[in-house]
């Protein structure tokens, strides 16, 4: 009897027989001909997409096409932080809805993802930007999401190795959301891989779409690395690549693919207990469970994919984290690395229908998509499943741009490069 | 990366704002509402040489076009976006 449910029993029991009865967490799966939905791009969006689908709306003929393999694109890069602090109403419900089901994942999942709410606080430099944080934590309160002011006091109790005096940047307080924190990111790809094989979906590994079969305006199915595939549906869940194979539709998309950089340290003791965000700068940090601080900044800027980033950029993040927090000087670097992302117009994402039949498109998720995946995977499901844009999802359209309905956070326009 | 201003010789990335694809090409005033959507919103976002516009603030304050590829971020060209503006995909 193989132990296919993990729990302190199955452990137990497997520690008796030499850990011979494990499964593997997915099967190597070769494609068929045919399927209901074809998710391209094997990432946490489309694994999560695919086992919604077969979760919740009972499509069990789904197959994820993944050129690469499980883990290797941006749900495997990213900074690992989760928080639904949004201001716009078009965001606040949908990242909630994905807090909410972090909170319920492990179980939902069976799957062991470190979902960790260790709090996330923005800092604020400023009484302009106090006030802007007054008013995003009101907005929050308002659609039922936890927020709290942090005054000075607070933050020195909290972190009390900042750089409170900076001359130029001095800190004045911060927004706490307490429900925020941190997931082991590559566990999220793992466990959707896992929980979406056993309702009987097919992953698809080394299998690259090259193409995409349209008949009288419907998409009919994929050209793949591993032969043709037709589909009653396809989503598209490419991420960083989500112009390349839109293009293969022939469809042009609001979205510039840039690369963004993330940075790792040596282990160390605990120190940092919260997700801490330089507001002088773009700086946030972390700190993971085996010790290493994890950090970021910007994006580099310039329309990318190459997966890799340059110095001024690392030099920039660096800056902004020896002014937040001088200890950190002391700490050797270990690894750097970059993903690409799909930037879009206004920092917002898409959810919706395209303009050729049977194809729809989840993309547009800039660097804060790690935090969605369980959301936009449920809500891609219920689009794909229903044709119907789920509630929390329903801003997110396609022709939002051209309505000039755009859900711009940062308020600068489109140019994608500054969001 | 750097670039190679052709007035300033190489200089380092920071000195330059980035200003995307340097192709498109603002319509004329009562252009259809599409064709201004496509304008401000819609990119072809290349993977492979890319032509984009940079502009040289802290040396000579020129618009450039720079061909880079954007899969090895090697650098083709860097010219003077007024002597020699990138061609419109449209206009061949
Ligand atoms: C350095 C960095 C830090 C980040 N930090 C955070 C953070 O702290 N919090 C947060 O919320 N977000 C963060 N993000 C953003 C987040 O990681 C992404 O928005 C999110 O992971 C994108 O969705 P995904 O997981 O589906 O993408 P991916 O994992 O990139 O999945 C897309 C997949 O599509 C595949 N694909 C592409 N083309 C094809 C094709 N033709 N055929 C088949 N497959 C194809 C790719 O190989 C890839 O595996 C960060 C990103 C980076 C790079
Ligand atoms: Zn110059």
């Amino acid at each position: 009897m193989s132990s296919d449910h993990y729990s302190l029993f199955s452990l137990l029991r497997e520690s008796l027989r030499g850990h011979a009865g494990w499964k593997p967490a997915w099967r190597k799966a070769s494609p068929q001909l045919a399927y209901d939905v074809i998710i391209v791009g094997g990432g946490g969006h489309g694994l999560a997409t695919a086992y919604y689908l077969a979760r919740r709306y009972g499509i069990q003929r789904v197959a994820v096409l993944e050129k690469g393999w499980i883990g290797g694109g941006n749900v495997g890069r990213n900074t690992t932080i989760v928080r639904s602090n949004y201001l716009l109403p078009g965001n606040t419900p949908f990242y909630e809805c994905s807090m909410k089901l972090w909170e319920g994942l492990e179980q939902d999942i069976n799957y062991n993802a470190m979902v960790s709410q260790r709090g996330v606080l923005n800092l604020f430099h400023n009484d302009a930007q106090r006030n802007a944080y007054i008013r995003r934590g009101n907005a929050m309160r308002l659609n039922g999401v936890d927020a709290e002011l942090l005054n000075i006091e607070a933050v020195r109790n909290k972190v009390p190795f900042l750089n409170f005096d900076n001359a130029r940047f001095p800190i004045q307080g911060g927004l706490l959301q307490r429900r925020g924190g941190t997931v082991r990111h590559d566990a999220v790809a793992w466990g959707y891989a896992r929980a979406a094989d056993r309702l009987g979906v097919d992953i698809i590994e080394n299998c690259e779409v090259t193409g995409i079969t349209i008949q009288n305006g419907i998409a009919t199915g994929v050209e793949t690395t591993r032969g043709k595939i037709t589909a009653g549906k396809i989503g598209l869940a490419c991420a960083g690549n989500s112009s390349l194979v839109a293009a293969m539709a022939g469809l042009r998309l609001p979205i510039e693919s840039h690369v963004l950089q993330a940075f790792v340290t040596e282990g160390l003791k605990p120190f940092i207990d919260c997700v801490t965000t330089f507001g002088a700068g773009h700086f946030y940090i972390s700190q993971s469970d085996k010790g290493g601080l994890v950090f970021g900044g910007d994006i580099d800027g310039y329309n990318s994919y190459a997966q890799r980033g340059n110095l001024p950029v690392v030099e920039d993040v660096i800056e902004g984290g020896m002014a937040l927090m001088p200890r950190i000087g002391r700490v050797r670097l270990l690894r750097q690395w970059g993903g690409i992302m799909d930037m879009s117009m206004d920092g917002s994402p898409i959810i919706d229908h395209t303009s050729v039949g049977g194809l729809y498109l989840n993309a547009g998720w800039c660097y804060g998509g790690f935090k969605a995946t369980p959301a936009s995977g449920l809500c891609f499901a219920h689009l794909l499943a229903r044709d119907e844009p789920h509630e929390v999802a329903r801003d997110y359209r396609l022709d939002r741009f051209g309505r000039g309905a755009v859900i711009d956070e940062k308020g600068v326009g489109a140019q994608p490069n500054l969001h | 990366m750097r670039l190679t201003c052709p007035h300033c010789g190489a200089r380092a990335l920071e000195e330059f704002t980035y200003r995307g694809d340097a192709t498109l090409r603002r319509p004329a005033e009562d252009a259809p509402h599409q064709a201004w959507v496509d304008y401000v919103y819609l990119r072809d976002d290349p993977a492979g040489y890319h032509s984009e516009l940079w502009y040289h603030g802290v040396g000579c304050r020129a618009w450039l076009v720079v061909i880079r590829n954007t899969l090895t971020h090697q650098i083709k060209s860097v010219s003077s976006a007024v002597a020699s503006p990138a061609p419109n995909k449209s206009d061949s």
